[in-house]
């Protein structure tokens, strides 16, 4: 009985950690909902713009969110702004010259204050930035949503979980050779971001 | 030429205000297409869609007026058309 016993458990636990194991979320949205939104002050109104072209890969372990690492990945040609002239300003070499740094990332290397409350986990992830190929240290407020088996919810005929990241914070464009220092009386030097962004663990 | 230049002017002006007032009236810059928020009911996430409408803003009442400005100016370098009564040249004493 006893030797019967000693497998059964040996299995139990390996279960039990297959399931606890950390999953890997893909934020390539295929609804195109995932966005970044940024904020500029501007003479006559703020400028405000969307980017959508988002992908990067997160992992998360729901048992274990404190050890969450990911990297986003934000397109900078898609960064859209309504007006046709500051958008191509805003692509143009002076600015974020998409043409030579096609990509904004944030890479987590860990989180730290962190707070499970349900399914909803707060913490400050301290990672990389890079912006116009200059990367600096940042730590961004994260929020952290994991809503299990609800992949099906969103995209018909898929199982799998979804975890939902929001994160709002601000940088200096100066800090990332952003025309440093200057026009700053027409586009302020601080730019808020706003992140809302859905990842998806197929089963 | 110098009327039409003047009238010109006016339903530019007026043209560009009456347009902008009817587009809604926006107070910052003009655009080319609008956002559009679409929410996400699994996620929450509120998703941001361009639509292409033109909105003129406070940029093309500037450029409206500039160039009605142009017009209204132009009119000046424009001599005034003489009537019929008026002679061209003034009329010689006529010495016996």
């Amino acid at each position: 009985m006893k030797t019967q016993l000693i497998p059964l458990l040996a299995l139990t636990l390996l279960a039990g950690r297959a399931f606890a194991a950390p999953e890997t979320f893909n934020f390539k949205d295929p609804k195109g909902v995932n966005n970044a939104v940024f904020k500029v002050d501007a003479p006559l109104e703020a400028v405000n713009g969307t980017a959508n072209g988002i992908s990067g890969t997160a992992t998360f372990d729901p048992e274990n969110p404190g050890a969450t690492q990911g990297r986003i990945v934000v397109s900078s040609a898609s960064l859209t702004v309504p007006n046709p002239m500051q958008k191509t300003h805003l692509q143009s070499p002076m600015w974020l010259d998409v043409a030579k740094c096609p990509e904004i990332t944030f890479e987590s290397k860990e989180l730290k204050n962190v707070k499970t409350e349900g399914n909803v986990t707060t913490a400050d992830a301290i990672g990389t930035f890079t912006l116009k190929g200059v990367s600096k240290e940042l730590t961004i407020p994260l929020k952290l949503t994991y809503l299990k088996d609800r992949l099906g919810d969103r995209v018909p005929g898929m199982k799998g979980d979804l975890l939902v990241i929001r994160s709002n914070f601000s940088i200096n464009r100066s800090d990332f050779n952003i025309q440093p220092h200057q026009m700053e009386s027409k586009v302020s030097d601080e730019i808020d971001l706003t992140l809302s962004i859905a990842g998806a663990a197929p089963k | 030429m110098k009327n039409g230049l003047r009238i010109l002017a006016a339903i530019l002006l007026l043209g560009a205000v009456g347009f902008w007032t009817a587009t809604g009236a926006s107070r910052g810059w003009t655009k080319t297409s609008v956002p559009k928020k679409t929410l996400d009911e699994v996620t929450g996430i509120e998703g941001v869609t361009y639509e292409k409408k033109f909105v003129p803003g406070l940029d093309f009442l500037g450029a409206a007026a500039v160039g009605a400005g142009i017009l209204a100016g132009a009119s000046f370098l424009f001599r005034n058309k003489r009537t019929g009564n008026q002679p061209s040249t003034p009329v010689q004493p006529i010495h016996p």
